[in-house]
């Protein structure tokens, strides 16, 4: 309940400022753009596509969800947050204004990407719901994470995608995997391992993310 | 009158190898003032923020106790009233926003007449709608005395609270000072020679730099 408070806080925070919503709309339209203009009229594969997707939504994560730490730190309201609350309690609001984001965020891409290219065709749905289920949350629980670390450091905008990067990397291929099979349209069945295995990365994150906070948010 | 107290044990702090204070000692009761001078830089602030729990010591430790037991640090901001200029207020929200967003991250319900009374008491009334960032210095001075006291803590600890105030200001702090320390413990940081005047014990940090 204090969690969903700080939440609304930052996502009311947010509404007024634009900070991380206007960062991430215009990051996705020029990424997109800028694929459309450089295949112009040439036929991708649909598992290009499938991969250009997860590329996409990699890059538009490094470029707005690290605000949930980095805007308190740039506003100077760190303190305010460590005298209201306890360091489980702003964990757990942030992850669910990253995880609110990024669902919003992915879902606004695979939009565009259905529109957009011809050649994207999801013949599984079952399977890429899940994959973007799991996979958002990996996303949003890593970056949280992340931008609690790098908001104490100097150079915070070069050193997100680079320690995002090695963290991301093994969530990124599996997606990239079920992805593939979506498209292609192989049974839930054969998707049981990659999905297990998105679970998996999910909760290892989850943990290590409540065991290391107390001590990255201290000092 | 509440019970609440604490104790500095051995406490040393030091930043790389430029020591800020060693073993100091000391025990801190509800219902009294105390107050921490010395010099800029001496380490004034520095010593609040490891009581607040906001600063690890380099080694000793702070001991928080209410009614007989001891506090865990995760759990000292429910007992914690903090002011200092280095405290920021959220600018993008009015007054009332930040007050309101305040109680219910700490999970306590919403007293309207509470709010009410804190913000006439400071002179913010009339000026509760208003975005922070349309505020004065010494408006947000005032509006950080109302976050510390709107949870009701048992420990107010004040880094330089008169800073950026005016005359009418300062003396309200001195009267809300003397009110509170009836039933609270109260630590003032200061060097200014009227805030230290209310108070009953005084640890001069310089002392402890030897």
């Amino acid at each position: 309940m204090k969690a969903f408070a700080l939440f609304k806080k930052d996502w009311q925070s947010e509404l007024r400022t634009r900070y991380a919503i206007n960062a991430l709309a215009m990051f996705i339209l020029v990424t997109i753009s800028v694929i459309l203009f450089s295949i112009g009229q040439e036929n991708i594969s649909d598992h290009l596509t499938g991969g250009l997707l997860w590329v996409v939504i990699f890059f538009s994560a490094m470029s707005g969800l690290s605000r949930a730490f980095v805007s308190e730190e740039d506003k100077g309201t760190t303190l305010t947050l460590h005298l209201i609350a306890a360091p489980s309690t702003i964990f757990n609001g942030k992850l669910i204004f990253n995880v609110v984001l990024v669902y919003i965020m992915n879902i606004a891409i695979t939009i565009l990407f259905a529109f957009l290219f011809k050649s994207f065709v999801i013949q599984n749905f079952s399977i890429f719901l899940l994959a973007g289920l799991f996979g958002s949350f990996g996303i949003a629980v890593s970056s949280t994470i992340i931008a609690a670390i790098i908001s104490k450091a100097s150079a915070k905008g070069t050193l997100y995608p680079v320690l995002a990067f090695p963290i991301l990397l093994p969530l990124i291929l599996v997606l990239l995997e079920l992805t593939k099979y979506a498209i292609d349209g192989k049974p839930l069945d054969s998707a049981l391992v990659e999905l297990a295995v998105l679970v998996c990365y999910d909760v290892i994150m989850l943990t290590a993310s409540y065991l290391l906070f107390d001590f990255i948010w201290k000092d | 009158m509440t019970n609440y107290s604490f104790i500095l044990q051995d406490l040393t702090k030091s930043f790389s190898r430029r020591l800020i204070f060693k073993n100091i000692n000391a025990e801190f009761n509800s219902g009294s003032v105390y107050g921490l001078a010395g010099s800029n830089g001496s380490g004034k602030s520095t010593l609040a923020k490891i009581i607040a729990g906001l600063l690890s010591p380099t080694s000793g430790k702070v001991i928080h106790k209410f009614e007989d037991k001891e506090v865990p640090m995760e759990k000292l901001h429910d007992h914690l009233g903090f002011v200092s200029p280095y405290l920021v207020l959220y600018d993008e929200f009015t007054a009332e926003e930040n007050l309101t967003h305040f109680l219910k991250i700490r999970g306590i319900e919403i007293d309207n007449e509470k709010i009410k009374t804190l913000l006439n008491d400071f002179s913010l009334y009339g000026r509760r709608n208003d975005l922070l960032k349309a505020y004065s210095s010494g408006m947000k001075q005032r509006m950080k005395f109302i976050f510390s006291l709107i949870h009701s803590p048992e420990l107010l600890i004040l880094d330089e609270p008169t800073s950026n105030l005016d005359i009418e200001g300062k003396d309200k702090v001195y009267e809300i000072i003397e009110r509170e320390s009836k039933n609270k413990l109260i630590v003032i940081a200061s060097n200014e020679e009227s805030d230290l005047a209310l108070c009953k014990e005084i640890i001069y940090v310089e002392e402890y730099k030897k």
